[in-house]
């Protein structure tokens, strides 16, 4: 059995009531890879403006989750939901049948997601990468977009590079602008994809930095998978410990980090902070 | 060699050359036209769809130019498609390189990573938006040294609409050859005009490579 502490606990930002209805709820969630399971029935929930750490040994699930969210894969049974609609599935007839695409577009426009890979499309520039999605899926008007564009990367402290192609810039700034990019379509929900592990050591603090920035002046819910222990620690309300495909532990992060209850996540906290 | 029948030769040499010019300018853009129709139909399309589409690129890709041409130009008809023969010619030359420039295509999407459409579906761009602004962008600076290539090699097998009579460069030299008995020079000219045309497209190609490739 999983150990867990009550959601509803204290350090959710705003007063929950206890019926609050989650704004991620994943049931009995199977994702499988040919005879590899993934994900095997989880289940849990997200309250809104939770900040949410997914921590665990590679391939034990945590990037799966995020990518079932963004619709990047789908279930492969179970159900996900996005304040309260069906994401995976939808309804037909009073019955709920598989998502069609449609469908899809529609519940993941309230979800953005921050890639490991950084992603930005190399032949725009900065403000093209932020404001494509606005003008073209939100249906913004281009002033508009530009004006939030100008916003969003003064925040991530990158207004003067607005005009450049992201090649030039480097892979910190690059994921700066991916995050500015993300947050342009204003998600309730940001996943963030292990964004600073393929960065240079030295410029982990800079997006590090800008997520913090965002978590205290924003109550956008973030879910992250991240190897970055300090950063869990300060911006998260909760820590998730997954293995195999099952959570292990769940709880806020000053109880895992400094007694974790569980074997596992003991010896993986201590090969992690070995490593760092 | 007889330099002045080359010079009275010359006027009707290059009418023959421009219907050349003409079948391979229409011809290359048929081919580019189709095959992008195609590589999306295999990509996006159904099954039923995109299999069938698939094979008859195989057997088009697998069948002689030639034997192309003349099926166009000689068998349609019997179906009832009567064609005029440069536009048997272009039809031909087009369907038959679409299915080379559908494969360059294709690896030039291969070659677009995935986290780009990745990117795009997270910011729930529109499919339209997602090919024109994210992947085809992308993808042309990739294929336009192979598109390059089959642009030539099209130009170079224009001569083969000699055998459905259309009156093209080596049409024109082999009627003038034959009727002055003069084909060192006719032929010769033919093979000078085909170089110069050829060096001329190889160069405009490179220098579209260095700007696409600059971005």
């Amino acid at each position: 059995m999983p150990q867990s502490d009550d959601n509803n606990s204290a350090e959710v930002p705003k007063a929950r009531e206890a019926e609050e209805q989650p704004l991620v709820r994943f049931e009995n969630v199977v994702k499988r890879y040919g005879d590899n399971v993934v994900l095997d029935e989880l289940d849990f929930n997200v309250l809104p403006g939770q900040r949410v750490t997914l921590i665990g040994p590679s391939g034990s699930g945590k990037t799966t989750i995020l990518r079932l969210l963004m619709t990047l894969e789908q279930v492969d049974d179970g159900v996900i939901w996005v304040d309260g609609d069906p994401l995976s599935h939808m309804y037909r007839n009073g019955a709920l049948v598989r998502a069609s695409q449609k469908h899809q577009r529609g519940v993941r426009k309230k979800i953005g997601m921050v890639f490991q890979q950084l992603n930005l499309f190399p032949n725009m520039t900065v403000r093209r990468n932020i404001t494509e999605a606005p003008v073209h899926t939100l249906g913004m008007s281009r002033d508009e977009a530009d004006e939030r564009a100008a916003e969003l990367l003064e925040m991530v402290g990158l207004a003067d590079r607005i005009d450049e192609h992201p090649t030039r810039l480097s892979g910190g700034q690059q994921q700066r602008v991916a995050i500015a990019r993300a947050l342009a379509m204003r998600p309730e929900i940001l996943l963030l994809d292990e964004v600073t592990s393929a960065l240079d050591p030295e410029l982990v603090a800079g997006v590090l930095d800008v997520l913090r920035e965002i978590a205290r002046t924003t109550d956008i819910t973030m879910l992250a998978v991240t190897h970055e222990m300090g950063f869990a620690k300060d911006v998260s309300h909760r820590v998730l410990m997954f293995d195999r495909g099952q959570i292990v532990e769940d709880g806020p992060p000053e109880r895992i980090f400094s007694e974790p209850r569980e074997e596992r996540t003991k010896s993986f906290l201590h090969a992690v902070l070995e490593a760092g | 060699m007889d330099w002045g029948f080359v010079g009275a030769a010359v006027p009707d040499l290059l009418s023959g050359l421009r219907y050349t010019l003409l079948a391979t300018a229409l011809g290359y853009v048929l081919a580019l036209v189709l095959g992008l129709a195609v590589v999306i139909v295999r990509r996006g399309a159904p099954r039923v769809v995109a299999t069938p589409v698939f094979w008859v690129m195989e057997f088009i890709r697998s069948t002689p130019l030639l034997v192309q041409l003349f099926f166009v130009f000689y068998v349609l008809p019997s179906a009832g498609v009567s064609l005029s023969p440069l536009t048997a010619g272009i039809i031909a030359l087009g369907v038959h390189y679409a299915a080379y420039t559908a494969e360059v295509y294709r690896s030039g999407l291969d070659g677009v990573p995935t986290g780009q459409w990745e990117a795009a579906r997270a910011l729930s761009l529109p499919g339209g938006r997602t090919w024109g602004a994210v992947v085809l962008p992308q993808a042309v600076r990739r294929v336009i040294p192979a598109l390059g290539n089959y642009l030539i090699a099209m130009f170079k097998d224009t001569p083969l609409l000699f055998a459905i009579t259309v009156p093209e460069l080596l049409f024109e030299a082999n009627r003038l050859g034959g009727e002055n008995f003069k084909y060192l020079e006719t032929i010769s000219a033919v093979g000078v005009l085909f170089i110069a045309v050829s060096v001329l497209s190889a160069a405009g190609i490179r220098l579209l490579e260095r700007r696409y490739a600059a971005v």
